[in-house]
């Protein structure tokens, strides 16, 4: 016997059976133990609670939701809820971490300063103190009757009303659809190798495609919007509420601002360390060759600091989607506050919180994918390799 | 012939080279000059000019002003600090959080920097936090942790979360570096797997759900469960900074310390650890700012941390209206205590890397 655990390959089976074990018997035994526990209290394992209707109500969807909606219908209104408000604010925290960040590489020493003191800033106060700020800002604000108003545009307690236009959710979303398209389409059309013409003789296609995309979007709304009904809906008071338009509830836009102005001090650090990360002989050579300061930067500067950004930029947008759920702490009903709530009302506490466990893990795991396509498709390739 | 030195440049001549070269870059001064004149005037003209900052008028005079209304924090800073503490005993609630800036402060000089030192200031600054806030022996009187709040609160939950998930970052580095690939794939999936979830849940998971999965006797009190979801977190991302400051040394530092017939746990903690860890300082030191920062999550699970007591402090009644300066005095508070360990992190990159040429 001694012989034997003297031997080294035995030990490290053994060794790794023992670790592995015991982790092992660790997480069972968690489980059993709350199986029998949540059994006392009349509670069911299982996964049959997703079909039962959930008997309370979110306070704000994209999808259409009642009361009476099963449990994973709200898992799903939760999940939605998490991208929607993840999208928005990574791309708000983009425009204003870009802006920033410039502003910190400039040559010019005072927009240096400005750029400094707002990341110092708010980069060392955390961020659920900032979605607490905004909102008791947003909640102070004014009740509809004494509402700020500017251009059709409503600020109140209750929210931000703007004008809208009055079609139905499934066509605003073809509709949005068409208008990204607008966009996408002319990008790809300049880079893609199946058109004959030759890269940078598009400018006609380019024009086309946007237009034709653009066409598209007015033509879905023209389609769907609703009968006898003014095109764009203005919000209006009635009463001691308002009516009409789209009404952005304070929970939302606390979140987004919070996070914009966040993570966009954290972008701001990224996008610094990416254009500084490009040699001053890159430059120097483009300048040399006779291009002008612009295209210097759209040809040479942007795309090489874009390169050197990228994966760290990923991080950053992995951790502002996982900074959504701050809402729980305002009442906004992302993914993990319907879980809570799910643990709350229906008592089934395993079930639920390995249901929040592989919502994040696919969440992460989708957006890593994404940016390692993004990444590999942006890289230098071959020749371009040669500094 | 005599050297002339070239004349000295003027002060105006300077100011028109740095920030009117160009066209363009007059602009763009004039443009910053006028966002910052903007908000110092504005922030100034609120915050000192038009504020309040006696308590003699009461909330009614200072809801009049125009300003500021610092009479809020002058009537409610006990609270903010020390939350639902004794009013009496809140004196050892101030003195604990000073016995743990004096020790942040001493694990910032480098002559404490050997694991042994190290050690011994986090122990006894701890014990005597502990001991301050606690209470029951020598003559005072017991204050259980339910009644702990405001800033020492959240700086006890910081430095616990430190002191458990340090070692326990340097456990999971190495066992996720183990030959043995059972051991270390294990470790890389808990590590993964905690990094992937939001704090948020895990609090809530300790906080909440942990006691169903726990026999009566384990469950603890609520507050250390969190600190162990904390430390939990801390350490996953700390130990892949660990790793990261362990890949960098040199693989021939260790076939040497083999060579030289040194054990194990000399390698580890003679050779590579020393190594490592001065490698992976600067991003050790930005996880301790990170984590500071999320110590105000617990706000979610119900705890009375400095984050809580503000709210409660503009949360009641009369000062109902004063939440911007509660909200911008407890950020003034985060922000002296983050700002100055970044600005230290920063100061040891840059010595470091001078150092290192």
């Amino acid at each position: 016997m001694s012989s034997l655990l003297r031997n080294q390959k035995v030990r490290n089976a053994l060794l790794q059976l023992l670790y592995v074990g015991s982790i092992a018997a660790l997480v069972l035994a968690g489980v059993v133990i709350a199986r029998r526990n949540l059994a006392e209290q009349g509670i069911t394992s299982g996964f049959d609670f997703l079909f039962k209707s959930t008997g309370w109500d979110v306070n704000f969807t994209l999808l259409p939701a009642t009361a009476n909606d099963p449990y994973w219908w709200f898992f799903l209104i939760g999940i939605t809820n998490t991208l929607f408000l993840g999208t928005v604010g990574l791309m708000l925290a983009t425009i204003v971490g870009t802006i920033v960040g410039l502003a910190r590489t400039s040559s010019n020493e005072l927009a240096q300063l400005l750029g400094r003191t707002y990341v110092d800033i708010f980069r060392n106060i955390p961020l659920i103190l900032q979605v607490f700020f905004w909102y008791a800002l947003i909640t102070h604000l004014p009740t509809p009757r004494a509402a700020h108003e500017a251009w059709g545009f409503l600020l109140t307690s209750r929210g931000l009303y703007i004008p809208f236009p009055n079609v139905g959710g499934g066509t605003m979303a073809l509709a949005l659809f068409a208008l990204l398209a607008a966009i996408a389409l002319p990008l790809w059309l300049g880079r893609t190798s199946q058109l004959s013409q030759a890269i940078g003789q598009r400018r006609g296609i380019q024009f086309a495609g946007a237009a034709a995309a653009l066409a598209c979007a007015a033509i879905i709304l023209a389609i769907g919007r609703l009968p006898d009904a003014p095109f764009i809906d203005f919000p209006a008071l009635q009463g001691l509420n308002l009516r009409g338009g789209l009404r952005i509830p304070p929970e939302f836009s606390a979140l987004a601002i919070a996070i914009a102005i966040y993570g966009g001090s954290y972008i701001a650090e990224i996008v610094r360390g990416g254009f500084q990360s490009v040699g001053k002989g890159q430059m120097e050579a483009a300048l040399s060759l006779g291009l002008s300061p612009w295209r210097v930067f759209t040809l040479v500067r942007l795309p090489l600091a874009l390169r050197a950004m990228l994966p760290i930029l990923a991080n950053q947008y992995v951790w502002l989607m996982k900074a959504t759920t701050m809402g729980i702490a305002v009442g906004f009903t992302d993914f993990f506050m319907i879980v809570a709530l799910t643990i709350n009302h229906s008592g089934q506490t395993l079930e639920v919180i390995g249901i929040l466990m592989a919502g994040f893990l696919a969440i992460n795991l989708s957006l890593a994918a994404l940016f390692n396509r993004l990444n590999k498709a942006i890289a230098l390739k071959g020749n371009q390799l040669r500094g | 012939m005599e050297i002339v030195a070239p004349p000295a440049p003027g002060k105006l001549k300077d100011l028109r080279r740095r920030f009117f070269a160009t066209p363009l870059q007059a602009v763009m001064s004039l443009i910053s000059l006028a966002i910052m004149a903007f908000i110092v005037w504005k922030l100034l003209n609120w915050a000192v000019f038009s504020a309040v900052f006696t308590t003699s008028g009461g909330p009614e005079a200072c809801q009049a002003a125009a300003g500021a209304c610092w009479s809020v924090i002058a009537a409610r800073w006990r609270i903010i600090f020390f939350g639902l503490y004794p009013y009496e005993e809140q004196w050892r609630s101030a003195l604990a959080c000073v016995a743990v800036v004096v020790m942040t402060v001493l694990s910032c000089i480098p002559a404490f920097w050997t694991g042994r030192r190290i050690a011994l200031v986090w122990g006894v600054g701890t014990t005597v936090f502990y001991v301050l806030m606690k209470g029951g022996v020598l003559g005072l009187p017991f204050v259980g942790e339910e009644a702990w709040g405001g800033l020492a609160l959240t700086l006890f939950i910081f430095v616990t979360t430190c002191l458990i998930g340090f070692p326990l970052a340097i456990c999971l580095a190495l066992l996720r570096r183990s030959e043995l690939p059972w051991i270390s794939r294990t470790t890389g999936l808990i590590i993964d797997g905690v990094r992937s979830l939001p704090l948020i849940s895990i609090l809530f998971t300790f906080a909440i759900v942990l006691p169903f999965a726990l026999p009566q006797w384990l469950q603890g009190d609520k507050l250390y469960r969190v600190i162990l979801g904390s430390a939990l977190f801390f350490s996953a991302y700390q130990a892949e900074i660990v790793r990261g400051g362990m890949q960098g040394v040199a693989k021939g530092q260790e076939e040497a310390a083999m060579a030289l017939g040194m054990r194990y746990w000399q390698r580890i903690g003679r050779i590579l650890l020393p190594q490592a860890m001065r490698n992976a300082l600067p991003a050790t030191i930005n996880q301790f700012v990170i984590s500071f920062k999320e110590t105000s999550l617990v706000v979610i699970v119900g705890f009375f941390e400095i984050l809580a007591s503000g709210n409660a402090a503009h949360g009641t009644g009369e000062w109902r209206f004063a939440y911007v300066e509660v909200y911008a005095f407890i950020a003034f508070i985060y922000f002296v205590f983050v700002f100055s360990l970044s600005r230290y992190g920063a100061f040891l990159e840059r010595r470091m890397s001078v150092s290192e040429r």
